[in-house]
């Protein structure tokens, strides 16, 4: 039953809450390093972003992120950040899932994976449309 | 204007956006999207981006703390991740061909309802009523207060589901966390206590934003650039106002100067929108 909180549906939610901040920190991180890198080279450059022209081709694919990454280019840093605290709830979900495993809680663990289909879903047809 | 300085102003921008977005309880997304398009000149495509962002970043940090007080309906909140989920795909969908005039002036209306929402009085009220699909589905649960614990029943159940579907089209268009809307579809149609609708929105809000932001971020929406100073100064600021909060009980008049200043705010962002100037 729902309204009994079993020993399992409490570590889930400390192991929930974990995950979460731990997510939103690091990342935070990640984006603060990438930030001083790209403010450090390129600080002193002219912008705008009256126009809507898309990203730099260099942050725009996992590999192009990677090898910005290795060559220590701050946007590529920064965008590395954004995707780990995109997926912070993402992984959150799978734990989710875990736990509803764990509770034997069958209809809960399939809407949780359902749920998962649908970002997984939205992720891999992103691009179409 | 340089890098430096437009992140730097950017960035004290986006505290101040964090700042009452959290006061307010209208989320950090709401004020930044016109201080981004309205001030600084930001296209709306790349502020929806910036402002989905930090919506992650804000929902996730405080989640992390509520999920711990055990108010949180975690079932409840999974079930309607469905709704908003699929409804945030949808919006994610829709953004990429409407015109951007289109979402200034959507963006302003719910703007404005949701500046008139925060001020409404919130009543705690536990219904109590037997409901087949919350039943069904689990939904029913308990809350812990001072001296023991509340128990509470869900209603309505597929009216709220339909509202969450429609509050995740309007988070995946916007870039906002549509906290307005999901209030609606808990307090207003399923009857759940105040305190554990606001957490379990809040719980929800993260899953709804990645949904869509998946999609942007492979559209090219997402730009580091802007992102980084957005997505600190966003969640700097609603650290500071989560602080503030526990000590200033009665901020009702603050409440209505925001209201006002959104409101204006929001009046600029559909008058640029009719004029096409967005």
């Amino acid at each position: 039953m729902a309204s009994k909180k079993t020993a399992t549906d409490v570590d889930i939610q400390h192991i929930i809450g974990w995950i979460l901040r731990v997510g939103v920190i690091s990342s935070m991180l990640v984006v603060f390093v990438g930030g001083c890198l790209y403010l450090y080279r390129h600080g002193h450059e002219q912008v705008h972003y009256k126009d809507f022209v898309g990203i730099p081709g260099f942050v725009h694919s996992a590999s192009g992120i990677i090898h910005g990454i290795l060559t220590w280019r701050g946007r590529a840093i920064i965008q590395a950040g954004i995707i780990l605290l995109i997926s912070t709830p993402v992984i959150r979900i799978i734990f989710s899932a875990i736990g509803f495993v764990l509770e034997k809680d069958w209809l809960y663990t399939g809407i949780t994976l359902l749920v998962l289909a649908i970002i997984l879903t939205s992720a891999l047809t992103g691009n179409a449309g | 204007m340089t890098v430096l300085v437009l992140t730097l102003i950017i960035l004290a921008g986006s505290y101040v956006a964090g700042l009452i977005g959290s006061l307010t309880g209208l989320g950090g997304g709401v004020v930044i999207i016109p201080l981004l398009t309205l001030l600084l000149n930001v296209n709306i495509h790349y502020a929806i981006g910036a402002s989905l962002v930090s919506v992650i970043a804000t929902s996730s940090g405080s989640a992390a703390a509520y999920v711990k007080e055990g108010i949180t309906n975690i079932r409840l909140g999974m079930f309607l991740e469905i709704a908003t989920t699929i409804g945030a795909m949808a919006g994610a969908m829709l953004a990429l061909h409407i015109q951007t005039s289109i979402i200034a002036i959507v963006f302003g209306l719910i703007l404005i309802f949701s500046a008139f929402m925060s001020l409404k009085k919130k009543n705690e009220q536990v219904s109590t009523q037997k409901s087949e699909w919350a039943e069904k589905l689990k939904l029913n649960s308990q809350y812990p207060v001072a001296g023991g614990k509340v128990n509470y029943s869900v209603l309505n159940v597929g009216g709220g589901f339909a509202m969450m579907a429609f509050a995740g089209v309007i988070s995946g268009l916007l870039g906002i966390g549509s906290g307005a809307l999901k209030v609606i579809a808990m307090d207003g149609i399923m009857r759940i206590p105040f305190k554990v609708s606001t957490t379990t929105s809040n719980f929800m809000i993260g899953v709804t934003a990645a949904a869509s932001a998946v999609v942007y971020l492979q559209r090219g929406y997402i730009d580091p650039g802007l992102s980084m100073p957005v997505v600190l100064g966003v969640l700097l600021g609603a650290l500071t106002g989560s602080k503030i909060l526990v000590h200033s009980q009665s901020s009702q008049w603050l409440r209505w100067v925001f209201a006002v200043i959104v409101t204006f705010l929001a009046s600029q962002m559909i008058y640029n929108g009719i004029n096409h100037k967005i």
